[in-house]
């Protein structure tokens, strides 16, 4: 609404229908004015003392041991080490597996299907409803085809990581989808025109185009698999791991050991939650580091054509 | 003479003559591959949903699962009936969507209608990162804050320190940004010329928006809300970690609950013999949780197709 008819016209109508009074027609203006905005506002109180509460359980428990140290019953002496090697070597696996399928599948949709064809209309469908599957319906599919069942890979990092990706993979094809219509047709007739092949126009020309949106879409995803904890719940995830984990070993997770820390009872001498808000504080960390990247990147490549 | 045409025959490409190229056809083949994998996963829940649950219902009546009012998986004497888990899952999601929809759609009409784009610039980024915390944190929140210092110590609420209210209206903050986003679309979906109809017409900004701009995006608002239902519905760890763990068939939001969600997590934390009974209430449990949020989307879904095809 940024017309001048239309802001003209309202500032007629602020004045009121004829014969009404004026005074009160602008004060029920105003006040519905103050409900919309107390409505966003309440959100942003919400997440304001979430993240005090947050810092002020935590921030005291963040320190260099907190990182190295092992998990440990003595709530003083434990730290997030191997759960945070974890959480990255998740997010390793989740990468390797979201970017080559999501961004063949976008690909695959945006320039190669037939969107008369019922099977590319079938895919298009499944992926929209797989991002509103319950994720703990995804753990329950890596616990049955994953960990135990057909693949049996047991409770392990790659169990997991693939858990995750197939989770997020919905949130980096529907970005690398849009990060490809972006690229004006213009771009592949060119390149058409001067004899290259489909996917020559595509491997040099579109994709390097695409690449930032696609690159956010990807963060974006896997800012999303970090925090996830109820699939890896499912997947087995431990929680007293002693060993720094690898591809195929059991492996904790920084929500899993922030959601242990929590179920625990704590008192006087071993403060669980503050723990728990430790962990808390790492995860948000990077998290919000990841989505400044994210952010960082749409802004700096973002081509406008 | 021989050897010269052909390096003259090679030099010069044939017009117009359309050779099949292999490598072409083999990535076209490789990519739908990957798109496949989508159709795949879709196939191994329902494959390893339906399969456990099938064994499940042999041991067990499908009636006295879906309509049985105890649920006693583990203590003796067993007993299947989902309808508590079902009754603390929809109890929850109510709490989350009266939350949810009075201040989600709020906050759209104020986005929509109200905000310059400054406005727009700061507070978009706000729902954008109330929508990425980790809901791990939510429940913590719910737990070690929401339910004692402010339902407790300033409300004086009389709830447990696990109770299905807490859980509920901190998740209806996690599905805000869901609602105010999808209506949002739709509200901004509505052209213009209807807005300036109605100014012309004397309407004030607050009769047009409530009167001539949310009726007109009804449906994509009607589709927010199922979507917010959804995802409240499929939500786990804000109710594992704050609404305790009881399977009672019970409307009092200040006891503790036990969800759908919940409950999978819960018996899923634990090392379960593959085939056992407890194992297989975990799919079939799963397998109502998958086709409840499957309706919800599909009607979603066609309602905002029904205002994409109104106005664009």
């Amino acid at each position: 609404m940024t017309d001048v008819t239309a802001a003209a016209l309202e500032q007629a109508a602020a004045r009121g229908p004829i014969g009404a009074s004026p005074g009160r027609a602008r004060l029920r203006e105003l006040g519905f004015k103050a409900l919309l905005l107390s409505c966003l506002g309440a959100s942003m109180l919400l997440l304001g003392t979430l993240l005090v509460t947050i810092g002020a359980d935590g921030l005291s428990r963040v320190s260099l041991d907190f990182i190295t140290e092992y998990p440990s019953i003595v709530a003083d002496k434990a730290g997030i080490w191997p759960a945070l090697l974890g959480t990255l070597w998740l997010m390793a696996v989740c990468a390797g597996f979201i970017i080559p399928v999501g961004v063949a599948t976008a690909i695959y949709l945006e320039e190669y299907a037939d969107s008369s064809r019922w099977y590319n209309r079938a895919i298009e469908v499944n992926i929209q409803n797989l991002a509103a599957v319950p994720s703990i319906v995804y753990g329950i599919l890596g616990l049955a085809f994953l960990v135990r069942g057909p693949l049996s890979l047991g409770n392990v990092v790659l169990a997991g990581g693939l858990t995750l990706g197939l989770l997020v993979l919905p949130v980096v094809i529907i970005a690398g989808r849009e990060a490809i219509r972006a690229v004006p047709p213009s771009i592949r007739e060119g390149s058409m025109a001067l004899g290259a092949t489909q996917w020559q126009t595509i491997w040099r020309q579109v994709l390097p185009a695409a690449i930032p949106g696609v690159a956010t879409g990807v963060i974006l995803a896997l800012s999303r698999a970090i925090g996830e904890t109820a699939p890896l719940i499912m997947v087995g995830a431990a929680v007293f791991v002693t060993s720094e984990p690898d591809l195929m070993s059991r492996f904790s997770a920084l929500p899993i050991q922030i959601f242990d820390w929590i179920s625990r009872p704590s008192n006087d001498v071993n403060d669980y939650a503050a723990l728990a808000a430790g962990g808390i504080v790492v995860l948000m960390i990077l998290l919000l580091g990841m989505n400044a990247v994210a952010i960082w990147l749409r802004n700096r490549y973002e081509q406008k054509w | 003479m021989e050897a010269a045409s052909t390096t003259s025959a090679r030099a010069t490409p044939a017009l117009g003559v359309a050779r099949r190229r292999l490598g072409e056809d083999a990535i076209r083949g490789l990519l739908l591959l990957a798109a496949l994998i989508s159709i795949l996963t879709t196939t191994g829940i329902v494959l390893s949903l339906a399969g456990e649950a099938w064994t499940f219902f042999q041991e067990v009546g499908v009636n006295d699962f879906l309509f049985g009012t105890e649920w006693s998986p583990i203590i003796k004497p067993q007993s299947f009936g989902v309808l508590p888990l079902v009754s603390g899952t929809f109890l929850v999601t109510a709490i989350a969507l009266a939350v949810a929809i009075p201040l989600g759609l709020g906050s759209a009409i104020y986005l929509s209608e109200y905000a310059t784009p400054r406005v727009r610039k700061v507070v978009k980024p706000v729902l954008e990162l109330l929508a990425g915390v980790p809901t791990i944190v939510f429940g913590y929140f719910a737990l070690t804050f929401f339910t004692p210092n402010l339902l407790i110590d300033i409300l004086h609420f009389d709830v447990s320190v696990f109770n299905a209210l807490s859980a509920g209206i901190i998740m209806g903050f996690m599905v805000i940004p869901t609602v105010a986003s999808v209506s949002e679309d739709a509200m901004s979906a509505v052209p213009g010329s209807l807005r300036e109809g109605s100014f012309g017409l004397g309407a004030s900004r607050l009769q047009t928006s409530l009167r001539v701009v949310f009726p007109a995006a009804l449906s994509g608002i009607v589709a927010a809300v199922v979507l917010g239902a959804s995802r409240a519905i499929g939500e786990t760890m804000i109710v594992l970690v704050a609404a305790g763990q009881i399977a009672e068939l019970s409307a009092d939001p200040r006891n503790p609950m036990y969800t759908m969600t919940s409950y999978i997590a819960a018996i899923g934390k634990g090392d379960l013999a593959t085939g056992s009974l407890q194992y297989k209430t975990i799919f079939a449990v799963g397998a109502l949780l998958f086709v409840i949020t499957l309706v919800l989307n599909a009607i979603s879904i066609r309602f905002v197709r029904r205002y994409r095809q109104v106005y664009e």
